[in-house]
């Protein structure tokens, strides 16, 4: 057996979704990294099976039947490592299916430890029921009494600079370890403390026996101005674990099988996310989406650092009924291209919130289907945008999406739609991005199996990249420019690379679309007018030209403004995301 | 493939464990006949908690507030009876601010449980004790038919069961409400119109069934005292076939209504249970079932959301759909005849 996955060659990566489960193989083919296959099943997670381990082996039977290839020994444990062409060397796990972990967060100051505490919930599938902190107006008792009567599943820990006085937070940890000696031995729950170093010993000794699980990471808030989340986020993939451990069963086994590695489906991807930044020196952000039933998670890499938004509440399943408490109807009805009543989508939202795995069979469902997904991912990219460090972050003007080069987009609704130029709309309405850009999908749902690969097998993710196992769905040309529709804001040519040009003439509101299809690749010479910005500065631009490469639907110049202007007439309105549709092929 | 099941049977053996949240009393023996909202099992806790801080009080060190408390863990207080004393020139005391149970002393502190609350458990469904569990609960068996829903508004009563449809499309007016069924539990192929709704609450009734409702009436529902049951959905359809004709025939009989949420993770479902005497206890339902021919399904999506039919064939391969998804599919042959090719994810298991 590997000591390591850097010495291993093949891997078998296992992603438990609320209503999917997929495995995926990866494996090593003419010297390099490649992914091979992926097989699916339905998640058995909740009731009736209430055991993961049902779907996680079904998935692997299909990935068995595609690739030829046996996993599964005749007792169903994982053949590890590889022999004689069957099994695998390496085994990775990652996990989003279940309910929104509930949790209690916990710091000093509002807008010091408590803000940094809560963005380490956002980190994972949590939903926050409540928030102690030094402004808290409640009497300890009171305090103990909402602990009580909420019964939190994880309670985040944090406050107080390393070295700095103890007294507030001890007096906090009392009236939680209060609380915690009052619940049921069975109903305490697992608890992170990332605060003060200085107590970290004293929480660790009065602490272990009260909770189901203890974490102790090192201070997200060192001192005032350093927020560090890294190791907290470390610690708390562990506390997850446990913690899905006594809720449902084939846990034991998926982090038996991955070396206790298992980590959060959204833990992964922003791992990858950060890693990939790190290795893609860019002068721009990275941005990942992903809408999945259980979630809508956002991350989005700057030079390393890590921003990310995991939202359980505004997944595409179960948290359909809730999505009108982020957004209105007519938000979601400008999208669709048909007249559809609002109470015919509200209706569609608390139905597919009932059946989470069910699927649109007309165009009208698919429609509002992919119209709740626009705004699902506009709700969370706004809400983790105050989080980007001001420093590193570049954009055309305040309250616009900053730039983020490349953008990888993942979930069902994006992956499986009809037409790759569906998937790229719903992107380019969601996102808004801004300048240049190349949309990047992840139509085998890969991402999550990179991140939990890459801490242990850093060629492994770059190399599979590398290998076209993500679709490079166009390049977005999103000029930003303060002029009425109409206006001629972009002029220029793409020239291919047999020599044959492209004219481009952009008007301010058109979209427009110029094949350029995968591996051939083009030059893009641009020429910004009434001071559009596409990226370089209001007017300005690379006159040696752009490099382009070429992608599964061209080169697109989104040039329909920033943020997107809405008609106040909606049967006109509704025409216009017809032409869009219509533009991008259907 | 794994299949989706709903439960809408004419006559079956449901076995429940109702389960206290904590450690308590159960009230009810072995082999004994309980009605839904009997109380199988109750537990008493405090209500609140008071933490009595000696030491900040007296303005003393932990330690030395520790020395002066007089009371342990244990023990019963009644309001104003002593914690604490300083003794001196001037003596001061802490006194319990309200009768309740000390539950832990130390470090100069003392914290309270006050408030006397009773937690009921009610058995939520007829039938008979057939398991004690330790001091946590019971298991009850019932005998008759079931019908889940898909949504309910967290109530639970009984009542007699007064059809309002003659047909499965009929829906919930106000015309029809009259102060002759207060106390029942009305049965309507769906709801949306607010003032329907809110004249049946209002009445009031026991329990109200219904096929499917408008999306917008949630708030409303979610507010009523009785129980609101929806069997197929948010839409507005007709009561699917199966469960009309099964509710219809056991019309004029009691039936219970549990509201409950439907709860994926655990598989609690909101369900309407009608007890029905049986000789010999029928087979209980299978909650696993796999998608194959000649199994009754329903469709639980548009364009033939809430229809019932049987499952023809298995596709092979992926199958366009109208919305352009390639799906695994299978075809349906509906109640009216028609055969229709349905995506699997948008089919449930009669059973």
């Amino acid at each position: 057996m590997p000591a390591s996955m850097v010495d291993a060659e093949s891997l078998l990566a296992v992603d438990v979704g609320t209503v999917t489960t997929r495995a995926a193989l990866f494996d090593v083919v003419e010297g390099s990294y490649r992914f091979i296959a992926s097989g699916q099943a339905p998640s058995t997670a909740a009731a009736p099976f209430k055991d993961l381990g049902e779907g996680v082996h079904r998935a692997i039977e299909n990935l068995q039947t595609v690739t030829g290839r046996r996993f599964l020994a005749e007792d169903q444990s994982l053949i590890i490592p590889a022999h004689e062409g069957n099994g695998i060397d390496s085994f990775t796990a990652t996990l989003s299916a279940g309910p929104a972990i509930k949790t209690v967060v916990v710091g000093l100051l509002n807008d010091v430890s408590v803000e940094s505490v809560q963005r380490l919930a956002r980190t994972i599938y949590s939903r926050v029921v409540d928030t102690i902190g030094l402004n808290d107006k409640r009497k300890s008792e009171e305090q103990i009494d909402s602990l009580l009567r909420l019964s939190p599943e994880l309670i985040l820990v944090a406050g107080g600079t390393d070295g700095g006085a103890t007294h507030s937070v001890q007096h906090l940890m009392e009236t939680i370890g209060l609380a915690c000696y009052l619940l049921p031995a069975d109903k305490r729950p697992a608890l992170l403390f990332a605060g003060n170093k200085n107590l970290a010993n004293e929480v660790k000794s009065t602490m272990q026996p009260l909770t189901s699980s203890l974490g102790i990471s090192s201070n997200i808030r060192p001192d005032l101005e350093t927020e560090n989340l890294l190791p907290a986020q470390h610690t708390l993939t562990d506390l997850y674990t446990q913690i899905r451990r006594g809720q449902m069963n084939g846990v034991d086994e998926l982090s038996r099988w991955s070396k206790n590695t298992l980590m959060p489906t959204a833990y992964a991807e922003g791992r990858i996310m950060r890693f990939l930044s790190q290795v893609y020196d860019s002068s721009k952000g990275l941005l990942c989406v992903d809408l999945g039933a259980s979630a809508a998670t956002v991350a989005a890499a700057f030079a390393g650092e890590l921003v990310m938004g995991v939202y359980p509440q505004l997944g595409l399943g179960e948290g359909l009924a809730n999505l009108l408490r982020y957004t209105s109807l007519e938000e979601i009805a400008r999208w669709i291209p048909f007249d559809i009543p609002v109470e015919s989508i509200r209706d569609y939202l608390f139905q597919k919130s009932i059946y989470p795995a069910s699927l649109p069979a007309t165009a009208e469902e698919l429609a509002i289907e992919q119209a709740a997904a626009r705004q699902i991912l506009s709700v969370g990219l706004n809400g983790i945008a105050k989080d980007f460090p001001s420093g590193q972050v570049r954009r055309a003007a305040q309250g616009l999406t900053p730039y983020f080069e490349p953008i990888l987009a993942g979930g069902s609704v994006i992956t499986r739609a009809p037409t790759l130029g569906q998937s790229l709309l719903l992107i380019l309405d969601a996102i808004q991005p801004v300048g240049i850009t190349t949309i990047i999908m992840d139509q085998n749902n890969l991402l999550p199996a990179l991140g939990a690969a890459a801490t242990h097998n850093s060629i492994l993710p770059v190399q599979v990249l590398e290998s076209g196992a993500f679709l490079g769905l166009a390049t977005v040309v999103a000029p930003y420019a303060d002029v009425r529709p109409g206006t001629s804001i972009l002029r220029g040519r793409l020239v291919y690379q047999n020599g044959n040009e492209s004219h481009i003439d952009i008007k301010q509101g058109a979209l427009e679309l110029f094949p350029l299809p995968t591996g051939q690749s083009g030059r893009l010479y641009l020429t910004p007018m009434h001071r559009a910005d596409i990226g370089f500065g209001p007017g300005r631009t690379h006159t040696e030209g752009i490099p382009v490469s070429g992608t599964a639907l061209g080169l697109v110049i989104d040039a329909r403004g920033r943020p997107l202007h809405f008609m106040a007439n909606v049967a006109r309105q509704r025409e216009i995301v017809k032409k869009w549709y219509w533009t991008l092929g259907g | 493939m794994l299949a989706p099941v709903a439960h809408i049977f004419p006559l079956t053996t449901i076995r429940r464990e109702r389960l206290l949240p904590l450690p308590g009393r159960i009230t009810v023996r072995e082999g004994q006949k309980v009605n839904p909202m009997d109380v199988v099992a109750e537990a008493r806790f405090g209500e609140n908690h008071v933490l009595i801080d000696v030491g900040r009080t007296l303005e003393i060190t932990p330690a030395e507030a520790q020395k002066l408390i007089q009371i342990k863990a244990g023990d019963v207080v009644s309001k104003g009876e002593l914690i604490a004393r300083k003794k001196g020139f001037m003596s001061q005391t802490i006194s319990a601010p309200d009768s309740g149970r000390v539950l832990l002393v130390g470090n100069g502190q003392v914290l309270m449980e006050v408030g006397d609350s009773l937690f009921e458990l009610r058995a939520t469904i007829p039938g008979t004790v057939t398991q004690q569990i330790d001091d946590r609960g019971v298991e009850i068996t019932f005998n008759g038919a079931l019908i889940q829903g898909v949504w309910g508004n967290g109530e639970m009563n009984v009542g007699l069961m007064l059809p309002m449809l003659t047909t499965a499309e009929g829906s919930l007016a106000v015309q029809q409400l009259d102060v002759s069924l207060r106390g029942s539990v009305l049965l309507a192929g769906y709801c949306d119109d607010p003032a329907a709704l809110r004249t049946a609450i209002e009445l009031p009734v026991r329990g109200i069934i219904l096929g499917s409702m408008s999306s917008a009436l949630v708030p409303l529902a979610l507010q009523a005292q009785c129980p609101i049951i929806l069997i197929d959905g948010f839409n507005k359809r007709p009561l699917n076939p199966t469960a009309f004709k099964l509710l219809t025939t056991n019309a004029k009989r009691d039936v219970t209504i549990n509201a409950v949420p439907w709860d994926r993770q655990t598989g609690t479902r909101p369900e309407i249970f009608i007890p029905l005497p049986v000789t010999q206890a029928p087979p209980s339902p299978r909650d696993v079932e796999a998608f194959a021919p000649d199994q009754a399904v329903r469709l639980i999506r548009d364009p033939h959301c809430s229809e019932v039919g049987t499952l023809v064939s298995l596709r092979p391969g992926l199958t366009p759909m109208p919305s352009g998804l390639r799906v695994a599919a299978a075809e349906v042959r509906l109640d009216s005849g028609e055969q229709i090719v349905v995506p699997l994810a948008n089919l449930e298991v009669l059973e």
